[in-house]
This record gives structure tokens, sequence and C-alpha cells, in this order.
């Protein structure tokens, strides 16, 4: 599969496509060929060929991504950064250490953040994903919070960004008038390897003034 | 750290969505099954490839098991009830109030909105010789790789170790340890209630669990009774960094006093020893004394009798020893 990418990136390029475009088209094509050798295979991890046991899940499911339905093969142990990323091609979200230790692939579940690295796809069924691609309003609306990153210049090299600001958004859901040591208390599950702390604080109190119209 | 794999593999997964159907899952699959609860802990193995389980039983479908209820004698709190909602429940605020400042210095904020009470008390150790695969004696082997002098072990334990010098990590524990919760396990249909100090389980009794839970044993909820209710109970946390970090130490310690002195105490400390500890001879020390700075130091000099620190972990000694002491003095943080 990766050969396959390579090369249409190639063919992409001299045809003046971008790169990024064309990969995740690829992801997104393979991702429908591959999903037929999981239906019947036999050893582990589906429970489809065996009969049916209390809550034993099924591989075709529907998830709730940026208000949108998507049918999606999972396989029972994927978790929701790699089908994010890998499947869906959301990209926005990031996998830093996949450990549950540096919050770049924060996103939101029904509202709440969570460490998308370290749950399983198959536990948001039902629920509400919010990733960073989602937070653009339909008119092409920035949130606050990407608004105020724009405006103080936020992030250095921004690999952490999108999980600082989806935590943002979560913090300010809550509270829009967070003082500065409330947000720094509420993203200490966001590591900053650049340690922009300073400014990505910054952004935040920016965020908070926009959400109340200040 | 450990080697980062790709994916994790195959493994059978189960939603069940009653407790029943989740008891017969792990009755039928025994020691090839694992429970899930909020997975921060659980995924890191799977990962690494370190546990390898055939089947897998996730508890989330479970709403049962979140519920936080008053009941006659106190409060009940499901096994899959979050860090976020324990901290946020108004009857533990009101009531318990170190038991929500305790959940609150568990992890980070996204581990608290996923991370279970059950989880948070049944977690593994950190050693990461043992979570990196090392085949040491919790892990089934025949040696253990922290102990030596010329090991990496700043964060194991000063106290109760056999073999093993491995720490329990939980913020929650001792807590629930000082204010004498009870923790209800099902097996089958049968159910038992457990003393929160007798759920944890040293080496020396099993070196390869940390608490009584066993395949096909599921924990229910934790019953924390009236008794603390309201008295002064103290918890402070010291770790590495100010922001999220296990402890290195931490302590609850629950106090009532009468006629200005000190009627019953519970001290208990975490992060010292393999399971969380009772410090009964600090409890019988200030039973009887007036709460005042002088008991407080007497406390303190008490806690350590008997510890045995190893190569670099001999800071935990004074760690502990202060902890206990203010615990004793200070007013509760919040
Ligand atoms: C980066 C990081 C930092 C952390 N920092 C802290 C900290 O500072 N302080 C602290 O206290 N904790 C800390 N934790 C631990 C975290 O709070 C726990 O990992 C989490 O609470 C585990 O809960 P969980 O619901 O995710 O459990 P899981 O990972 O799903 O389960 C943990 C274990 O408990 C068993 N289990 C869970 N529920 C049940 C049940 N109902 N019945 C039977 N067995 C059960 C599972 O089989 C598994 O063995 C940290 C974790 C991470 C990843
Ligand atoms: S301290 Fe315990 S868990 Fe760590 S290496 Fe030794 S035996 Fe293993
Ligand atoms: S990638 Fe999920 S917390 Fe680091
Ligand atoms: S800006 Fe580079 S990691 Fe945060």
């Amino acid at each position: 599969m990766s050969q396959e990418i390579i090369e249409l990136t190639e063919e992409s390029a001299e045809q003046g496509v971008s790169r990024r475009g064309f990969i995740k088209g690829a992801i997104a094509a393979s991702a429908a060929v591959s999903s037929s050798n999981y239906l019947f295979r036999g050893n582990g991890g589906t429970a489809l060929a065996q009969s049916p046991a209390a809550g034993a899940v099924e591989r075709l499911i529907t998830l709730n991504i940026n208000g949108r339905s998507r049918r999606v093969q999972v396989p029972p142990m994927e978790t929701l950064s790699t089908t994010l990323r890998y499947t869906l091609g959301l990209t926005g979200t990031k996998i830093g250490c996949d450990r549950a230790e540096c919050g770049a692939c924060t996103v939101l579940v029904d509202g709440e953040p969570h460490y998308g690295c370290s749950l399983l796809t198959h536990s948001v069924r039902g629920r509400e994903v919010t990733s960073i691609e989602g937070l653009e309003g339909e008119d092409g609306t920035l949130h606050p919070m990407q608004q105020a990153v724009l405006e103080e210049q936020g992030f250095q090299c921004a690999f952490c960004m999108s999980g600082f600001i989806m935590n943002t958004v979560a913090l300010l859901n809550e509270n829009q008038n967070p003082t500065r040591k409330e947000a720094a208390e509420w993203l200490s599950g966001n590591l900053c390897r650049c340690a922009d702390y300073d400014k990505i604080l910054t952004s935040v109190m920016r965020a908070a003034e926009i959400t109340r119209g200040a | 750290m450990a080697v980062i794999r790709d994916v994790i593999p195959q493994l059978e997964l189960f939603q069940p969505s009653s407790a029943d159907d989740a008891l017969a899952l792990l009755a039928e699959h025994g020691s090839d099954a694992w429970v899930y609860a909020g997975g921060l802990d659980t995924l890191d193995w799977f990962k690494d490839r370190v546990k390898r389980p055939r089947v897998v039983v996730d508890l989330g479908g479970i709403d049962s098991l979140r519920e936080i209820r008053s009941t006659s004698d106190g409060i009940e709190i499901g096994a899959m009830a979050t860090l976020i909602s324990v901290i946020n429940n108004p009857e533990v605020r009101s009531q318990f109030p170190a038991l929500a400042y305790s959940a609150k210095s568990a992890a980070s904020p996204q581990i608290r909105y996923q991370g279970t009470i059950g989880g948070n008390i049944a977690q593994d150790t950190r050693c990461w010789y043992y979570r990196d695969g090392w085949t040491c004696y919790r892990a089934g082997g025949n040696i253990c790789y922290a102990s030596p002098p010329t090991a990496m072990n700043r964060e194991h334990c000063i106290l109760g170790a056999s073999r093993c010098v491995a720490v329990n990590p939980s913020d929650t524990a001792p807590t629930l340890v000082a204010l004498e919760a009870e923790m209800v396990v099902r097996r089958g249909n049968s159910e038992r209630v457990v003393a929160a100090e007798d759920f944890f389980v040293g080496p020396e009794i099993d070196i390869e669990r940390m608490t009584v839970l066993e395949p096909g044993d599921l924990l229910m909820s934790i019953r924390v009774p009236s008794k603390w209710a309201s008295a002064r109970v103290y918890f402070e946390k010291v770790r590495d960094r100010d922001s999220w970090d296990f402890p290195l130490a931490n302590v609850a310690t629950a106090i009532r006093e009468n006629g200005g002195n000190i009627e019953e105490a519970r001290v208990v400390v975490n992060g010292v020893a393999p399971t969380p500890v009772r410090l009964t001879a600090v409890e019988s020390a200030i039973t009887g004394q007036p709460r005042n700075e002088q008991t407080a130091e007497q406390a303190g000099n008490v806690s350590i009798q008997g510890v045995a620190p190893l190569t670099h972990n001999g800071y935990k000694v004074n760690l502990m020893k202060n902890l206990v002491k203010r615990s004793i003095r200070d007013e509760p943080l919040a």
C-alpha cells in the first residue's frame, strides 16, 4: 500500500496536485479495498464468523465525526487517532507519544477532551467526535481559539497545536472567563516540545476574550 | 520508554451492555480475558505487547456501573465512574472533599475525563523494567531488575518490599483506605465485599497481582461509609513536576478530635510501598494526644521506623516523614 501511495504521489507532483491531497485520496481508496480483506478473517479480532455472543463487536460501524455520519471498517483494537488519520484521512489530529502523555491527539467526545491515541474507536460509537477539522464554521468562520492563534502567533512548529486547540475548545465550553492559571491547569495534559507555553496561554486568553465578545 | 509498535495485535473485543453479560464473558474466558475500563493503563500493555490476553471485555457500555449514589450509610461509587465525575459529584465534594481532591491530583484532565475510579485503584505498578516487558518476578520470572544497587530505583519502594520493590501508584487508593471504604466484587452470581485495606495485595501474598481481583472478578462499586463524612481528612501528593505526574509519595490522614485530643486516626501512605500502607504505629502514637506541632513531629518520626530505602530513593524517607507530619498539623488542602 505504501508503494501505491508513493507512485501516486510522484505522478501527481507532475500534474501539480498537492502531495498531501493525493495521499489522503490514496488512503480513502485503499481503505475501501483493504476492508474487504478483514471481513472473513478467521483468527481473532472479529466475532463475525462465530455464534454471536452478548456484546460481540462488528467491524463495520457508524461514527459521528464532525457532525457527519461515517461508515467505516474498524478493527476491534484500533485507536481513534489511528482511524481518524489513516482511515478517514483527517490528519489534523497528531500522534505524538501514543501513550496518553503528550496531548497531541486530543479530540472532543461529546464535548469532553480525550486523548485519541488512548481511546478505542469502537468505544465512541453513538457519541459525537470533534476533531480540529470540525471547528471551522460552514461559512469559513474560524473558532475563536483558531482566530486567537493566528492573531497571537501562538505556536512555533505547531505539532502540538491541534491538541492544544481542541482542549482549549473544551475549556471555553466550560469556562469563558478563565484566569491564566486556570487555563494552564486545564491544559496541563498537553505538552509543547518547543516550550511555547507563554504564547499558547496568551492565545487562550485572547480566545476567551473573543468568545465573550470583548 | 518502550519501543513504539505500529498497532495493537488483534484481540477479540466484547462490549457487553450489562454487568451480567460481562460476568458471563469473564467466567467463560477466565485468564484469557482482560477487563477494560477507561483503557489508560490497559492500552500501554497492549501497545507494547507485554500483556496479550485473547479477549477484551470493555465495560464502557454498562451504564449502571457509572452511577454515584447516596445510600443509607454514605455513598456508593460505581467502578466505572470517571475520575472527573467523582471530582464533580456534589455529594462527594460535600462529604468527602479529600476524595475529590485526591482524584483531582491524579494524572491530567484528559485522563480524568476517561479514567475510572475502578481502574485507578486496580491499575498496575509503573516499574519501567516490568512495563517494558522484562521478565522479572512480577512477570513470572525469577529476578528483580530494580532492586540491585546499580538499578534505576528512584521511584521504587522504601517499605514493605518482598522480592519486588515496585510501588502502588494510585492517588485515590490511600484516601479510600483512610475513609474505610469497601470494594464490592462480583464473580458469577456471588458477591463479596472487601475492606479497602485488604483489597490491595503485596508481593508477599501474590507477586503478580496488585489487588485481590482474580480472573473472573468484576469490581462493581466502591462504598464509602458516612463514618468519616465531613471529618478532617488531609490528602497531599508530591510529584516531580507541579502538573500531572505519578506520586513519588502521597498521604491521606483522617482524624476525629474530641475535647481537644485526637480520638481516632487513620494515617495512610502510598507511592512508597507495593500497596497503600496504613501506618498503625503512627495512629496509636497520636491517639489521645492534642493535634499540635509536637504530636505531628512525633508522628513523622514514628512513620519512618523500619524503612528500607534502595540506592536512589532515600529522599522518600524524609518526604514521607514530612508528609505525615503535615497531614496531622496542617489544614486540609482543596
Ligand atoms: C500518563 C498517565 C499519567 C497518570 N498519572 C496518574 C497519577 O498521577 N495518579 C494516579 O493515581 N493515576 C495516574 N494514572 C493512572 C490513571 O489514573 C489510570 O490509568 C486510570 O485511572 C486507569 O483507569 P482506567 O479506567 O483507564 O483503567 P484501565 O486501564 O481500563 O484498567 C486498569 C486495570 O484495572 C482493571 N480494572 C479496571 N476496572 C475494573 C473493574 N471494574 N473490575 C475489574 N478489574 C478492573 C483492568 O483490568 C486493568 O488491569 C496515569 C495514567 C497515565 C496513562
Ligand atoms: S520492582 Fe517488581 S516489577 Fe520492578 S523489576 Fe522488580 S520485580 Fe519486577
Ligand atoms: S499521542 Fe496521544 S497523548 Fe500523546
Ligand atoms: S509549537 Fe512545537 S511542539 Fe508546540
